[in-house]
C-alpha cells in the first residue's frame, strides 16, 4: 500500500520559495517519474516526501493518514540515493541488514530477508565484500537491496543512475523496471534524463522552477504537450519550434514539429534548407538543417541510412496532423 | 618513468638528507648507550670507567622507578581519553553551521600555539592558585573550600593542563574527518530507522576511526616525553614524576649521567612497548 498525496505543499529556504503551492496524487503501485532540468526542485520534492526536509506549509498524506510531522524512519518509505550512500565500513550483508537491525528484527528473519534480496539482485556472491570492492552497478544494487528488505510502502529514487556509464545505465534501467513489475510497489523516481522518464514511467511529472508543468503518461506528454516547456523537454532530439509567418499560417504564435514528423526529400517539399551536420546512426539519420528561413536550425530524423552530406540542399515536408500549435503565452492550442 | 639513471640520481640527491637524519638519530642513541655502561659523574670525578649493567640494575631497583612508569602511563592514558572524547564532541559541534564559524575555529586551535611552559605557568598562577586563582574564586563563590590543585590533586591538574594543550590538535584532525563524511550516508541511516545515537555509533564513529587512530598515535609519541608542564608546576613532586622527569633528575639534579642514560634506554623500551600495544589495538584501522 503506498498512495501518496501532496496537498498544497510549499517549501521555502529562508525568503526563497523553491516550491510554490503544489498538489499531486501518486496512486498505489504507480511508477512515477519527476523530471525536469537541474534546479527545478524535483529532488527537493522527493526529500519533502521522504521527510528529510520539513514542509513549510501544506500536508503529505501516506496511505490516507497525515504524515507531515512523522519522522522519516516512521513513514515506511525507502530511499536510494544518488551517491548510493552505502556504509563503507560494513560488508554488503551488513549494509542490507542495517534497516532490519534498526527495526530489531530477530536474526533468523534478518538472514532470510537479506538472502532473499541478494538472490533477487544477483548479489549472493558478494555478500561478504565491502562496498569499496564493488563496481558501480553492484553498489547500485546493494543500495536497492537495502531499500527492498524493509518492504516499504514506496521506494524513492534520487537520480540513481547518474553515476553509471551509459551501457550500465541502460541495463539498470531495465532492472529497476523489472523490479517494479515484480514488487508492484509505488516508486517515485527523480531524474533529469527524459529518456529514463519515457522508458520507465507509468506517470511523468514534469517540473520547472518548482511548478508542475504537466502530469501524464509518457505518450500523453509526447502527443499532447500542454506548453512549450513540456514540448521541448520531452522527446529526443528536441522538438523544432518555428515562429513568425509560417506559424501564423497555422493560426498560432509558435508551432512545434518533432524531427521524426518531417520527411526528407532531395527534390521537393514544403520547406528547403542546407544540411550542416548529419549524424548517421545506421538505424536513423539525423540532419541539422540551416538556411530554412524558419528557425536557426531545424532537426530532422530520417529512417535508416540516408546519404545527404554537409552542404547538400534538401527539401522538408512536415506531417500536417502532428503539428503542435502554441499561443503567445506558450500554451497549447487544441 | 623511472629509468636506471634517474633512480641512481635520485638516490644521490636523497643521500645528504638520509645521512643527516641517520646521524641525528644515531649519534645521541650511541652516546646514550655508551654512557649507560659507564660510571660518569661530571662534578664528582668525571668518567670513572666501565661498570657493565650496574646503572640498569640501579635504575630499576630504585624505589621511584615503578611509580614513574605508572605516572607516565596515567598521564598518557588520561590525556588521550579526554582529548579523544572531548575532541569528537567539539568537532561535531564545530561542524554545525553557525555564525562566526571561522573565528571560532581559530580560537579553538589557539591553545596549540601557546608554548608548554607558558601555558603551564598560566594554569598554575591564574587558574589553579589556591588563593588568587580563577578556580579558587569559583569554588568560594559556591561556598566551597578552594582546592590547592597542584599539591592535592596534582595528577588531575597535570592531566588537565596537558589535555587543554592537546585538545585543539585532536579537534582539528577529527573535524576534518567529520567534514569528509557524506551527508547522504547519515540521511540514509535516518531513513533506515537509526536514531541519533545509533547514527553516531554506526556511521560517524566508524568513519572517524582512522582519524582517531592518528590522533592516538601522534599524541602518544609526544605525551610520553612531556616535561615542561611538570617542571614548571609540581617539579616532579606529589606523584607526578614521570619517567622523563626521573631521567632529568638523575642526570641534572644528581649529576649522574650514566644512571640517567640507562633510564633513557628504559624510556625507549617503554615507548616501544606502548607503540606495539597501540599498533595492535588501533593500527588495523590504518589499513585499507
Amino acid at each position: 500500500m503506498g498512495r501518496i498525496q501532496l496537498k498544497s505543499v510549499t517549501k521555502s529556504f529562508g525568503d526563497v520559495q523553491v516550491i510554490p503551492p503544489l498538489d499531486l496524487t501518486i496512486e498505489d503501485g504507480e511508477f512515477t517519474v519527476f523530471v525536469g532540468p537541474s534546479g527545478c526542485g524535483k529532488s527537493t520534492l522527493l526529500r519533502l516526501i521522504a521527510g528529510l526536509e520539513d514542509i513549510t506549509s501544506g500536508s503529505v498524506d501516506i496511505d490516507g493518514s497525515d504524515a507531515t510531522d512523522v519522522p522519516p524512519a516512521k513513514r515506511g518509505l525507502a530511499m536510494v540515493f544518488q551517491s548510493y550512500a552505502l556504509y563503507p565500513h560494513m560488508t554488503v550483508r551488513k549494509n542490507i541488514a542495517f534497516p532490519l537491525r534498526m527495526a530489531k528484527l530477530d536474526q533468523a528473519e534478518i538472514d532470510k530477508r537479506v538472502e532473499g534480496a541478494a538472490g533477487v539482485l544477483n548479489l549472493t556472491d558478494y555478500l561478504d565484500r565491502r562496498p569499496g570492492q564493488l563496481s558501480g552497478g553492484q553498489r547500485q544494487r546493494v543500495a536497492i537491496g537495502r531499500a527492498i528488505v524493509r518492504e516499504p510502502a514506496a521506494f524513492l529514487f534520487d537520480e540513481p543512475l547518474s553515476n553509471l556509464d551509459a551501457a550500465l545505465r541502460v541495463g539498470m534501467r531495465l532492472e529497476i523496471s523489472e523490479l517494479h513489475e515484480r514488487l508492484a510497489t509505488t516508486m517515485i523516481y527523480v531524474t533529469h534524463d527524459q529518456v529514463e522518464a519515457m522508458t520507465m514511467a507509468d506517470k511523468i511529472v514534469v517540473l520547472q522552477a518548482g511548478v508542475i508543468e504537466q502530469v501524464g503518461s509518457p505518450l500523453e506528454l509526447y502527443r499532447t504537450p500542454r506548453n512549450l516547456f513540456v514540448a521541448g523537454f520531452i522527446g529526443s532530439p528536441k522538438m523544432n519550434f518555428i515562429e513568425g509567418p509560417e506559424a501564423a499560417k497555422h493560426g498560432a504564435q509558435t508551432i512545434g514539429i518533432r524531427p521524426e514528423h518531417i520527411t526528407v526529400s532531395e527534390t521537393e517539399g514544403e520547406w528547403s534548407g542546407v544540411v550542416s551536420v548529419s549524424e548517421h546512426l545506421g538505424s536513423d539519420t539525423f540532419f541539422h538543417v540551416h538556411e530554412t528561413g524558419l528557425a536557426e536550425t531545424i532537426t530532422v530524423r530520417a529512417d535508416g541510412e540516408v546519404g545527404f552530406r554537409h552542404g547538400d540542399r534538401i527539401h522538408l515536408t512536415p506531417r500536417a496532423d502532428v503539428i503542435h500549435r502554441f499561443d503567445a503565452k506558450g500554451l497549447r492550442i487544441e | 618513468m623511472a629509468t636506471q639513471h634517474s633512480r641512481s640520481v635520485a638516490r644521490l640527491m636523497m643521500a645528504p638528507a638520509v645521512v643527516l637524519l641517520l646521524g641525528w638519530m644515531l649519534v645521541p642513541l650511541t652516546m646514550t648507550l655508551y654512557f649507560s655502561f659507564k660510571k660518569y659523574l661530571p662534578l664528582r670525578g668525571g668518567d670513572l670507567g666501565w661498570v657493565g649493567f650496574d646503572n640498569y640494575v640501579r635504575f630499576v631497583s630504585s624505589s621511584s622507578f615503578w611509580p614513574a612508569v605508572q605516572a607516565t602511563l596515567m598521564i598518557v592514558g588520561g590525556v588521550l581519553m579526554i582529548t579523544v572524547v572531548l575532541g569528537i564532541l567539539l568537532a561535531m559541534l564545530l561542524d554545525q553551521p553557525m555564525w562566526g564559524q571561522g573565528v571560532v575555529r581559530i580560537l579553538v586551535i589557539a591553545p596549540f600555539f601557546v608554548m608548554p611552559t607558558v601555558s603551564a605557568l598560566v594554569w598554575k598562577n591564574m587558574f589553579m592558585d589556591p588563593v588568587n586563582g580563577l578556580l579558587a574564586h569559583l569554588w568560594r563563590f559556591f561556598g566551597a573550600e578552594p582546592i590547592s590543585w597542584l599539591s592535592e590533586a596534582s595528577m588531575t591538574s597535570i592531566i588537565m593542563i596537558v589535555s587543554w594543550q592537546w585538545l585543539p590538535f585532536a579537534t582539528l584532525i577529527l573535524l576534518t574527518a567529520i567534514q569528509s563524511l557524506d551527508s547522504e550516508q547519515l540521511e540514509a541511516a535516518e531513513m533506515d530507522g537509526a536514531p541519533v545515537l545509533k547514527r553516531f555509533y554506526h556511521i560517524v564513529l566508524p568513519h572517524l576511526s582512522r582519524a582517531i587512530t592518528i590522533v592516538i598515535l601522534i599524541q602518544t609519541i609526544f605525551l610520553l616525553s612531556i616535561f615542561a608542564e611538570i617542571f614548571v608546576t609540581t617539579g616532579g613532586a606529589f606523584g607526578t614524576r614521570t619517567l622523563t622527569y626521573l631521567i632529568f633528575q638523575r642526570v641534572l639534579e644528581s649529576q649522574n649521567v650514566g644512571l640517567g642514560s640507562a633510564g633513557g634506554v628504559y624510556a625507549i623500551i617503554l615507548a616501544n612497548i606502548v607503540a606495539i600495544f597501540l599498533m595492535r589495538i588501533v593500527g588495523k584501522n590504518l589499513d585499507a
